[in-house]
């Protein structure tokens, strides 16, 4: 099956009011290509996963400046301080997510698990409404996983399989997202042939990854 | 030598060799300029990797936790999210160094948001404080307006409970114990009196109290 397409084929599938993930940390390993151009597609009332909202210039935090999103589930908004003003006025409902939880929400999205116990929050506003368990003596939350309807991923390569490297601190959030989502599109500054990615060097299996698009080039 | 000087100092001191240590954004980033000799420890950076380094050439992909560009060691490992909050969490981190609004008399933390002006979100700090074997928080010990950060009860939302081990500033060293703080040092030309004068919290003084440690480094 044929998954590379093109930018424009990729955002048909990203339509207002859906659920998205989006991999990156301060915008190093943000999908860039995929979120300028969501930008200027104007898709609206999103609800959006992802570790920040980045800087207002850079990634994902101009969807956040374009008014695009309804949610934020982040673990960090210092950095875009639009994101806050929003919250603060009312108009973008911040849900902020410590985050080893929210790494660990995903990753029980895409693993099939009900949830996770965790010590962090106990204690903390992050309790309120959640269920604390004592296991062996020691206090934990109940955490529940997430999931989307669509990943926005980028990775440094991919083969036409779909099978991912990624390269220094841009992996972050983006290989445990590739599980946990409905549909996966992966931005790879590398497209390469089927077999030139040794199987020992893979990090995601392309059995998760849906549709793979070019992004813009960056270091070999 | 400033007071963000003779924190960063002391708390190096603090680290031992072989130690894989998380330091915070801001203040307690400067511990690393000042590890006394002999000892090596590996940073760790909770975006995902080990052996964080200062930059010798900029590499857009490799960025520190407050994205910044920085190098990586010989020897360092690049992982994901989870394997990154695995090690926090997982009791892998010998020691996390963080900056401090407040802290209180039974190690409650307070330093990720004020309601109301500044809410930047907890990030990844809630889950090393629960996690990591050691907590150091190095802070100025007042605030701007000459208020005590270390009080008897922390008021604005915690970052965690109970989980501080230790509290370094310029005027003193305090441990947490199930009592309550102890003043274990003091810096040179500051007594006992004058850091209770300044300490809303009460404070057990240590009948061994010494100078303050590794400024001489």
């Amino acid at each position: 099956m044929e998954k590379v397409i093109s930018i424009e084929q990729a955002l048909e599938k990203v339509k207002d009011g859906m659920t998205i993930m989006v991999g990156g940390f301060l915008g190093v390993g943000n999908p860039l290509t995929l979120v300028d151009a969501l930008v200027k597609k104007g898709v609206r009332d999103l609800t959006l996963i992802a570790n920040d909202t980045a800087r207002p210039e850079l990634g994902i935090g101009k969807l956040v400046v374009n008014k695009q999103l309804k949610k934020a589930m982040v673990s960090h908004i210092g950095t875009n301080p639009e994101t806050g003003r929003q919250m603060i006025a009312g108009e973008l409902n911040v849900d902020l997510i410590p985050q080893g939880t929210l790494a660990e929400r995903i990753r029980c999205g895409g693993a099939g698990l009900g949830g996770f116990l965790t010590p962090t929050g106990v204690g903390t506003i992050v309790e309120e409404g959640k269920q604390r368990l004592v296991i062996n003596g020691k206090s934990y939350l109940l955490e529940l996983p997430l999931r989307a309807e669509v990943a926005l991923l980028s990775a440094h390569k991919a083969d036409k399989f779909g099978n991912l490297v990624f390269r220094r601190s841009t992996r972050n959030f983006n290989p445990v997202m590739a599980f946990a989502a409905d549909v996966v599109i992966v931005e790879a500054k590398q497209i390469v042939e089927i077999g030139e990615i040794d199987p020992d060097e893979v990090m995601v299996t392309g059995v998760v990854v849906d549709w793979i698009v070019q992004g813009k080039g960056g270091k070999a | 030598m400033d007071s963000k000087e003779i924190i960063a100092r002391r708390i190096a001191a603090e680290l031992k060799n072989g130690d894989v240590v998380n330091l915070g954004i801001g203040l307690p980033t400067m511990v690393g300029n000042y590890l006394p000799k002999g000892v090596t420890i590996y940073l760790q950076s909770e975006n995902g990797f080990i052996g964080l380094a200062p930059v010798k050439e900029v590499d857009p992909d490799l960025v520190n936790a407050g994205g910044q560009p920085v190098g990586i060691i010989p020897g360092g490992s690049i992982f994901d999210s989870c394997t990154s909050f695995m090690l926090i969490r997982g009791g892998h981190v010998d020691a996390t160094v963080l900056g401090g609004l407040q802290v209180d008399g039974h190690g409650n933390l307070a330093n990720w948001m004020v309601p109301g002006k500044m809410i930047p979100g907890m990030g990844g700090a809630m889950d090393l404080v629960s996690g990591a074997k050691k907590v150091i928080i190095g802070m100025e010990h007042t605030s701007k307006d000459g208020e005590s950060k270390i009080l008897v009860s922390c008021d604005l939302p915690l970052t965690g409970k109970g989980v501080v081990n230790m509290i370094v500033t310029e005027l003193a060293v305090m441990r947490v114990i199930p009592e309550g703080l102890v003043l274990d040092e003091t810096a040179p030309g500051v007594t006992a009196a004058d850091v209770i004068a300044k300490t809303k919290a009460k404070l057990i003084v240590n009948p061994n109290l010494t100078t303050m440690k590794g400024l001489a480094n």
